[in-house]
């Protein structure tokens, strides 16, 4: 056992990039569910926007542009979800597990010929004096972007979810969409546009892994993180600054478990694979012991008739 | 009256039609435990599915399923296969081994090939590749060029066949380079470009500057491209992207040969069940070209190495060699047999760390 090999800054640098296409996925898929809409369809909308992202970046040259394409495509994807639960009134647990399905064919249609491709280097701007102050500089200023980005987004979730009229709106609509409709609310848009911003998010995800933490792109690559983030949703009771933590945890006990293996810890290798998930979801599940519930019409289709 | 009689004629022609077609076509089913695009393992049985639809043409139809989960749904997917009138199955993945057995229990008349396990029955063969003569030759080449005699190994699952690569690479790293030592990651996963990225790069942070992998994505090789200074081996399948660097040789999968050899079998109705595990002398493996990053002396020694391989003269697994714990495996010239290397579980001596159980 050599556990001086293992270098306590890149481990905490490289958590933050392993949380953070969770990080996206779940905290767009929050928003949703928050609105009371419950869209299985995480991982079909992420590697959709892995595959978009990646496209677009390989042809345009410009990562940034494959990143938008990403939320784009993402976005497109569930409003066919939308279409399904809001307007046709499918069952949502069908028709999300139908967009699964749906987005992982499609995206091995659209990479065909994307095999083996490198896609152009996402840059990574280092930012002046503060990535120099040591230990916390290369923890937390050496990252691209799309890191604070999805730090800032969990930020804005918070803030508008809390302290706006337009969270208060959206926690209305998926809390009891009757009440909020007899207000004047117009439920379906909002629920549309909800899971329309999950869409974008979860794509952004998937890029994020199909771009700059593989980065390459082969079918099938989120394999599961769609899934992760889902449960994470309801491991953390709906609360995005929990979302990051179990987030932070998930990512951060994959790489530690990686990293003591390589180590030689003498501890049996089944019990630190399986680590990372009994890890989130103990400390998640101890953490909602304060009673919080799902939306109370989360999963519930909604017509403005009955 | 009449038009019953005329229905009926006509709904029995078709069914015998239709079990004309039957008869005349061997239909050949193929169970993939990833995406056929997965750059290695899947995409290398499937290359060989498309060589038996070449070269039989209209006689044969294929079928596959990719992203088959090695548990009980493989069962109902090799059924499902079955039912729809496939004549041979090969299931293409350690994992499917009791599967397939069971399936094969259910079914007398249907031929079933199953890779890389060991149980067989009087309508299952197993086959399997000398992978391990290949991780001589990689071992050869990764003793030789490591600056920091640190040697990352990527695992999937502790099984035999994995077990073998890791105490062949390790075995020849180490004639070359008393000092290498080895780093060895169980990603618990064939496929997951991910997890086999992190595993990389926590490697090659570890200080390893030589990657190897049993895992079947390119996502290795992209993050030792990332990190500069390192070199890796492409698995299964050529990787030929990331050559000259870092991927500087192979282990390339060539299951055309046999696959056409069993489907010809089963038309002629000559199949047996078989027991067949070739290297690269019959050309199950490959050796992909190994690229002008390894200094010319270090290639000539890994070619001299394939080449004794190759016509017998030597045998990877040759004493004297003791197991990790010190006991003595094989006595001087000794060489490993079969059985010992098809059930193998043991580390050989100087490999740090346990297997997991």
């Amino acid at each position: 056992m050599d556990l001086s090999s293992i270098n306590p800054i890149l481990l905490l640098a490289s958590l933050i990039v392993a949380a953070t296409p969770l990080l996206l996925a779940a905290i767009g898929e929050l928003v949703t569910e928050r609105a009371g809409v419950l869209n299985l369809g995480v991982e079909g909308m992420m590697i959709t926007g892995a595959i978009c992202g990646f496209a677009i970046a390989v042809n345009t040259g410009s990562p940034v542009l494959g990143l938008l394409a990403a939320a784009i495509g993402g976005a497109v994807l569930s409003l066919l979800f939308a279409i399904l639960t809001q307007f046709a009134l499918a069952n949502q647990v069908a028709s999300g597990l139908a967009l699964t399905l749906f987005g992982l064919g499609l995206s091995s249609l659209i990479g065909q010929g994307y095999q083996g491709v490198k896609p152009p280097a996402f840059p990574k701007p280092e930012i002046p004096l503060l990535s120099d102050i040591p230990v916390l500089g290369p923890i937390v200023f050496s990252h691209d972007f799309v890191v604070y980005l999805a730090f800032f987004l969990t930020l804005g979730v918070w803030a508008m979810l809390k302290y706006s009229r337009a969270g208060l709106i959206l926690r209305a609509v998926g809390e009891n969409h009757d009440a909020a409709h007899a207000l004047g609310y117009k439920v379906v848009r909002i629920r549309v546009l909800a899971i329309m911003f999950g869409g974008a998010c979860a794509g952004l995800g998937g890029a994020y892994i199909s771009l700059i933490r593989v980065p390459q792109w082969t079918e099938g690559m989120t394999s599961g993180v769609g899934w992760i983030a889902l449960a994470l949703v309801v491991f953390a009771s709906w609360k995005p600054w929990r979302v990051m933590l179990g987030a932070g945890l998930f990512g951060g006990v994959s790489v530690l478990q990686l990293n003591l293996q390589a180590a030689g810890v003498a501890i049996p290798v089944e019990y630190l694979a399986m680590s990372p998930y009994l890890i989130t979801i103990l400390v998640l599940v101890i953490m909602s012991a304060d009673r919080s519930r799902a939306p109370a019409s989360l999963g519930k289709g909604f017509h403005a008739g009955t | 009256m009449k038009r019953r009689t005329l229905l009926a004629s006509a709904a029995m022609a078709l069914g015998l039609a239709t079990a004309g077609i039957a008869e005349d076509k061997t239909k050949v089913g193929f169970i993939y435990v990833g995406p056929v695009g997965d750059g290695g393992w899947t995409y290398e049985h499937n290359q060989a599915r498309l060589a038996v639809e070449e070269k039989f043409g209209d006689k044969v139809e294929t079928v596959f399923v990719e992203s088959v989960p090695e548990g009980p749904d493989a069962e109902r997917v090799m059924t499902q296969m079955v039912l729809e009138g496939a004549d041979l199955v090969f299931t293409t993945s350690f994992g499917y081994m009791d599967q397939t057995i069971n399936v094969a229990k259910k079914f007398p008349n249907v031929k079933f090939e199953h890779a890389t396990g060991y149980k067989t029955a009087p309508n299952v063969s197993v086959y399997s590749a000398r992978f391990y003569e290949g991780r001589a030759v990689q071992g050869t080449i990764a003793g030789e060029m490591t600056k920091s005699n640190v040697v990352g190994y990527i695992g999937s699952y502790p099984i035999p066949e994995v077990i073998r690569g890791i105490n062949s690479a390790y075995i020849h790293a180490k004639k070359v380079n008393p000092d290498v030592q080895f780093k060895i990651v169980w990603a618990y996963t064939w496929f997951d470009p991910a997890k086999e990225a992190d595993a990389a790069k926590v490697l090659i942070e570890q200080g390893a500057d030589v990657i190897l992998q049993h895992t079947d994505s390119t996502a290795p090789q992209a993050a030792a491209q990332a990190a500069g200074d390192v070199i890796t081996f492409g698995q299964a399948s050529d990787m030929a992207e990331y050559a000259p660097k870092p991927r500087v040789s192979s282990i390339i999968d060539n299951w055309a040969p046999y696959y056409i050899e069993r489907t010809q079998a089963v038309i002629d109705g000559t199949w047996e069940s078989v027991n067949t595990w070739n290297g690269i002398g019959k050309g199950m493996v490959g050796i992909g070209e190994i690229s002008d990053a390894v200094p010319a002396e270090v290639k000539a020694d890994a070619l001299a190495l394939k080449e004794s391989i190759a016509s017998g003269d030597y045998h990877p697994f040759t004493g004297p060699l003791n197991k990790q714990d010190g006991t003595p495996w094989l006595a001087e010239g000794e060489v490993a047999d079969d059985g010992t290397l098809a059930g193998m579980n043991f580390y050989v001596e100087g490999i740090e760390g346990t297997i997991p159980q």
